[in-house]
Parts: structure tokens; C-alpha cells; sequence
């Protein structure tokens, strides 16, 4: 595989030194850097490695990252520098970046506020419910379906279960709150059944339930794909191996199937636990009323409304960006972790 | 290969293998029963009459068959409108991230790039950090985007996991190529344009889909940075329903008759813009399932 990429890497250089390729060389450059460079492997004495030379050559190559680069630039880090008005006071309609720096005003003023931890400890759980049962339920499914012997069966039953992925936030979102309605199927079996018939998006104590099961049935197909084609990458020898070793179905799936496809696990574990402050904004966003923000405001939520509705933009990005650094902080132990415990990580 | 070896394991299959067999299969028509049921019910709802769906006897077969919902809401101009929007939007949209991404990826997968790693790293972190939606908010006020078109197709032009797939496939296309088509006397630009994308036919479809479908799909940005009715789309547009009828439903039961009307055109209107994927789907869906696993395979 190594030897593979050497060859790849090197055959362009290689045929700059055979002189198909123009070769370039910078009068201006420095022996010392050279000696340097030839460390690396590239074409050996020549100072292939400067910058002025990779300009050179490559320029083509560079203008084409030009745009790519300035809106990355643009839409991604002038954001997050923004977030300095978290610091600053900020009013409509002056600079992105404030008008005059308050320190910590901002973070004092969210940590003496109550709602800011309700919809703390709201992230908090609803985000660990949506790890706990929408990370192992698709490698469950996955195995589920590598167990079926019809691969027609399977192709099919695959295809049904990618559908919800597809579907907008807004299409889901109506699903749901016409499942849950007073005149939705959940209460018509709960009436057949002959209980009592719940508005269940005006019950705090239901919110959470509603949320996972929506998400569970958007994500778990889609989050199978990944699990299914690692499987795939499986080497058979395995199993017949562990076949003569008197190994049955159980045994096989639990010592080849599972180790199998533990990398893919522990990298998916590590984007979810990046990902863990983040639950759906957007999906609350639609589903939430008034009567349920006692479990249903998040941070996210209350950013939206202290921010965009109410206006207050400094204290809303302060609190933004405490979410963020969470994430942060929680993608990063857990790729540390990840690769401190089996040397599988994302970096 | 065949049937052969698939026999020899039929005979070893023990008793509890066999039962588990037979429930695992069970299990998944269920599962599959339960992910289209939402799907039959809102066409089931869409072709009811308002009485049985607000009597609750509506779910997997239509009572009362009618069209007069689908007539109700395709007369609504403003329907239409936004659905024009939301196509206009996904087509410039997806041809503005097509163009982005290809060339960030295609630069990016020359391993010998001066500064490539950096490059790569610049984009990825963006994964992990962001700048959070009151920055961005105040920054696409600030350049004037509101209400144009630009604050929906542009915030989002460059999806960093569609980049490292593309990328991933780059990294993999022939090298000897792309070197006689520059002994040829083809640049950079040409080898991309005549070479490079027009045998990444596979790849390109894939990403085209995937940008296509979120920005169909798309509603938050619209929502956000437009607030004027003819300019949104159609994803806004259901929202704007859904909010109003959850509004009356609040207010009780007595709100009626809107909150039925209601729930039979939502059945409708929501039918109606999903309509485009469901039809596409069955065909799309290998595409995107290879995407996916290029991704992940190199990854």
C-alpha cells in the first residue's frame, strides 16, 4: 500500500528530472534549504519545495482555490471571529464585530440566568437520549440485515428504511405533529385500546419521547449504510476460518462480524459525540410551543429567540458561543480518548 | 459460486438459528411497516374528506375519497410561486456548489500541492467549528443579503463531507492520464474541464444529488434572511402552514373547522413538495448509497 503511494507521489518529479516535464529552478535559492528539502523525497536536489517554485508551477492549481478559499473565508471564519461581539456590544446595523468591548458582561449575565440552564440541562439530556438509542440502533439494524438470506428481501427492506432520510425537517416535522395529534393515529390506537386520547405536543412530559422517536425513524436506515459497507469489507476467509473451528452463527457474528466492523463504530461515535450540543435545532425549532419549553427549549432555541427575535445579539452570541466551544472540547477528548484506548480515531 | 456453499450452511443452521431467522425477518417487514406508515398516511389524508380525518378514522386507506384538496391548494398562486422558488433556489444553489466544490477538491487531491495539508485542514475544522447562527445572522445582514437570493444559495456553497469525497475520488484517477493530456499541451484548467469531469460522470451525478436534495430540502435560511411571501420557498411556505394550524389547535378544540381544513391541505401541500424525491427516488437512491460509501471507504 506504502510502496504504492511512493511510486504515485513521485512520478510526477520523476518526470520533471527525466525532462519531460519543464524543470524549474530559482537562482535565489539558498543551499542550506535545499539539503532540507531533499529530506523530504522530493526530486532530490532540486528546490522543488520552496513556495515560490510551487507557485510557480502550480499556479493553475492555486487559482482554482482561490474562490473556494475566500468563501470559506467569508462564511465560515469571519463568523466565527464575529463571535467577538459576544465581548463587544453590538448594535443593529454596526460593524460585525461590535462597537465597544463590555469583557465578560455577557457570560456573567448568562450563567446568573435560570432559563439559560434549564435549556442547558434540556440540550443535555435530550442530547445523551438521542446518543444512547440512535447510535447502536443502526449497527443492530445493520447486523439485522446481513443476516437475511434473500438478497432481494434485503435490497428492498434497505431501500424502505433510506426513505425518511430524504425527507425535509419540515416534511417530518408535520408528520409528527399530525401522528401526535388529538385526531392522529397514535391516539386512535390508544383509543381502540381504551385509554384516554393526550395532546401530546402540549405535554412537557412527552416531548422527549416524541423527539427520539421522530429522529430514530429518520436516522436509523441511513445510519446503517456506513455499518453495511464496512461490512462488506469483511474478508469471508474469516468466516469459513472460524466455521471449521466449530464456530456457529452466534460465534461468528459476535467474533468476526462485530470486531469487524469496530473502526467504523468508534469513528461514528466520535462525530456523535461532536455533535452531541447540537441536537436538531431545526427539528425543535418546528415542534415546539410555548406549553413544552420546559423540556423542549434547547440552547439552540433560546439563541434563536433571545437573538433573532428578541434582538439582543450580544448576550444570544455569547451563549452560542459556549455551545460551541462544548462541542468542541467534546469532539476533541473524544478522538483523544478513541485513540489513546485502540489507535482508531478520526485524526 | 452460487447456491453451493449457501446449502452447506442451511445444514449446519441450528434450531435457535433458524427460529431467530425467521423473527429477524419478521422484525423487518415491522420495521419497514413502521417507516412507510407516516408516508401512507399522509396520502391516505390527502385524498380523505376534512369529516373523517377530524373524526380520526383516517390512516392507512383514504374515507371520503376527494381531490378538492389538491385543487385548493394548487389554485393558491402563492403555492406555486414558492414552489418556482424552490426550484429556481436548488438549481442556482447546487450549480454554485458543483462549481466551488469541484475546484477545491480538484486542487485538493494533487498530493504534491504545496500547502495542501493546510488547505485541507481549513476546511475540515470548519466541521467541528462553527460560528454559530447569531454571527452569521448579523453577518449576511451585514452584506446585504436579505431578502435576495444570495443569502439562500451562497451561505452554504461548500459541504466539507461532499468535498472529501470528491477529493477521495480524484485522489484515485489516474495519474498517467492527466500527464499526457499535460504533454498534449493541455493546462490545468483543461485537463479539469476535458478530462478530469467528464470521466467523474459518476461522481459528479452523486454529489449534484446530495447538494440538490439538501437544498431542496433546505427551509431554515429562507425562514431566516427573506421575509417576503413571494420570495420564499416552498418548504417555507408548509412551515408557515404548520405553524398556523398547531396555532389553532391550541386554542382548543373549538377551533374546529380550521384546524381540519387545515390538516387536509397540510396532508396535500406536504405531498406536494415531496413529491419531486419520492418520484426520483427509487432511481436516485443507488447513487447516493455509492456516494456515500466512496466517502466512507476512504475515510
Amino acid at each position: 500500500m506504502s510502496a504504492i503511494g511512493v511510486t504515485e507521489g513521485s512520478s510526477q518529479p520523476a518526470l520533471r528530472e527525466a525532462g519531460v516535464v519543464p524543470e524549474f529552478t530559482d537562482p535565489n535559492d539558498k543551499p542550506q534549504k535545499k539539503r532540507r528539502n531533499s529530506r523530504k523525497g522530493y526530486a532530490g536536489t532540486n528546490n522543488t519545495n520552496t513556495w515560490k517554485h510551487a507557485l510557480k508551477t502550480d499556479w493553475r492549481l492555486y487559482t482554482l482555490l482561490i474562490l473556494p478559499l475566500l468563501f470559506l473565508l467569508i462564511f465560515r471564519y469571519l463568523p466565527m471571529a464575529g463571535n467577538v461581539i459576544a465581548f463587544r456590544r453590538f448594535r443593529p446595523g454596526s460593524s460585525i464585530f461590535g462597537d465597544e468591548w463590555v469583557g465578560m458582561h455577557y457570560i456573567e449575565m448568562f450563567i446568573q440566568d435560570p432559563t439559560f440552564w434549564r435549556v442547558f440541562w434540556n440540550t443535555i439530556i435530550l442530547g445523551a437520549l438521542t446518543l444512547a438509542i440512535c447510535f447502536p440502533l443502526p449497527i443492530v439494524l445493520a447486523l439485522m440485515f446481513n443476516e437475511l438470506r434473500s438478497n432481494k428481501f434485503k435490497r428492498i427492506a434497505q431501500s424502505i428504511s433510506y426513505l425518511p432520510h430524504f425527507m425535509s425537517i419540515v416534511i417530518v416535522a408535520g408528520m409528527v405533529l399530525q401522528l401526535t395529534s388529538v385526531n392522529g393515529t397514535i391516539n386512535q390506537i390508544i383509543g381502540s385500546l381504551g385509554g384516554e386520547t393526550m395532546p401530546f405536543m402540549q405535554l412537557p412530559e412527552w416531548f422527549r419521547t416524541v423527539y427520539v422517536s421522530s429522529e430514530v425513524w429518520q436516522t436509523v436506515g441511513w445510519g446503517t449504510i456506513l455499518y453495511l459497507a464496512a461490512l462488506t469489507t469483511i474478508d469471508p476467509q474469516l468466516y469459513e476460518a472460524a466455521r471449521i473451528d466449530g464456530a456457529n452463527r452466534w460465534k461468528q457474528m459476535w467474533h468476526v462480524t462485530i470486531p469487524g466492523i469496530t473502526p467504523t463504530m468508534i469513528v461514528l461515535l466520535i462525530l456523535n459525540v461532536g455533535t452531541f450540543m447540537a441536537v436538531g435545532f431545526e427539528k425543535v425549532l418546528l415542534l415546539y410551543n410555548p406549553l413544552i419549553y420546559e423540556t423542549a427549549d434547547i440552547i439552540a432555541t433560546y439563541v434563536y429567540r433571545v437573538g433573532i427575535t428578541s434582538s439582543n445579539f450580544s448576550y444570544a452570541a455569547a451563549i452560542g458561543l459556549f455551545e460551541a466551544l462544548i462541542g468542541l472540547v467534546l469532539i476533541l477528548s473524544a478522538n483523544g480518548i478513541a485513540r489513546k484506548l485502540g489507535g482508531n480515531s478520526l485524526w | 459460486m452460487g447456491s453451493r456453499p449457501t446449502q452447506t450452511i442451511k445444514i449446519k443452521d441450528s434450531k435457535s438459528y433458524s427460529a431467530f431467522r425467521v423473527f429477524n425477518g419478521i422484525a423487518i417487514i415491522v420495521i419497514c411497516a413502521v417507516t412507510l406508515y407516516p408516508f401512507m398516511n399522509i396520502i391516505a389524508q390527502s385524498f380523505s374528506s376534512e369529516g373523517y380525518i377530524n373524526a380520526g378514522e383516517v390512516n392507512l386507506i383514504p374515507r371520503g375519497f376527494n381531490v378538492t384538496t389538491f385543487e385548493v391548494v394548487m389554485s393558491d398562486s402563492m403555492f406555486w410561486r414558492n414552489y418556482a422558488n424552490t426550484v429556481i433556489y436548488t438549481v442556482v444553489a447546487t450549480a454554485i456548489a458543483m462549481v466551488l466544490t469541484t475546484c477545491f477538491a480538484y486542487a485538493l487531491s494533487k498530493r504534491h500541492l504545496k500547502g495542501r495539508s493546510f488547505f485541507i485542514g481549513v476546511a475540515v475544522f470548519t466541521m467541528f467549528f462553527n460560528g454559530g447562527l447569531i454571527p452569521n445572522y448579523v453577518l449576511i445582514n451585514a452584506i446585504g443579503f436579505t431578502n435576495t437570493i444570495w443569502a439562500i444559495v451562497l451561505p452554504n456553497a461548500i459541504s466539507v463531507f461532499n468535498l472529501l469525497v470528491m477529493k477521495a475520488f480524484f485522489e484515485n484517477f489516474s495519474e498517467e492520464l492527466e500527464e499526457a493530456a499535460e504533454i498534449d499541451g493541455l493546462t490545468t484548467y483543461g485537463i479539469l474541464w476535458r478530462i478530469v469531469i467528464p470521466l467523474s460522470k459518476a461522481v459528479m451525478a452523486t454529489m449534484i444529488l446530495f447538494y440538490a436534495v439538501s437544498f431542496w430540502n433546505a427551509w431554515f435560511q429562507a425562514f431566516l434572511y427573506l421575509d417576503r411571501r413571494e420570495l420564499y420557498p416552498v418548504t417555507v411556505y408548509l412551515r408557515n402552514l404548520l405553524a398556523g394550524a398547531t396555532g389553532t389547535e391550541q386554542m382548543g378544540g373549538a377551533a374546529g373547522e380550521s384546524t381540519q381544513i387545515a390538516s387536509n391541505v397540510q396532508s396535500v401541500t406536504m405531498l406536494l413538495t415531496t413529491l419531486p424525491i419520492i418520484c426520483l427516488y427509487p432511481f436516485l437512491q443507488k447513487y447516493f448509497v455509492r456516494g456515500i460509501m466512496l466517502g466512507s471507504v476512504k475515510a
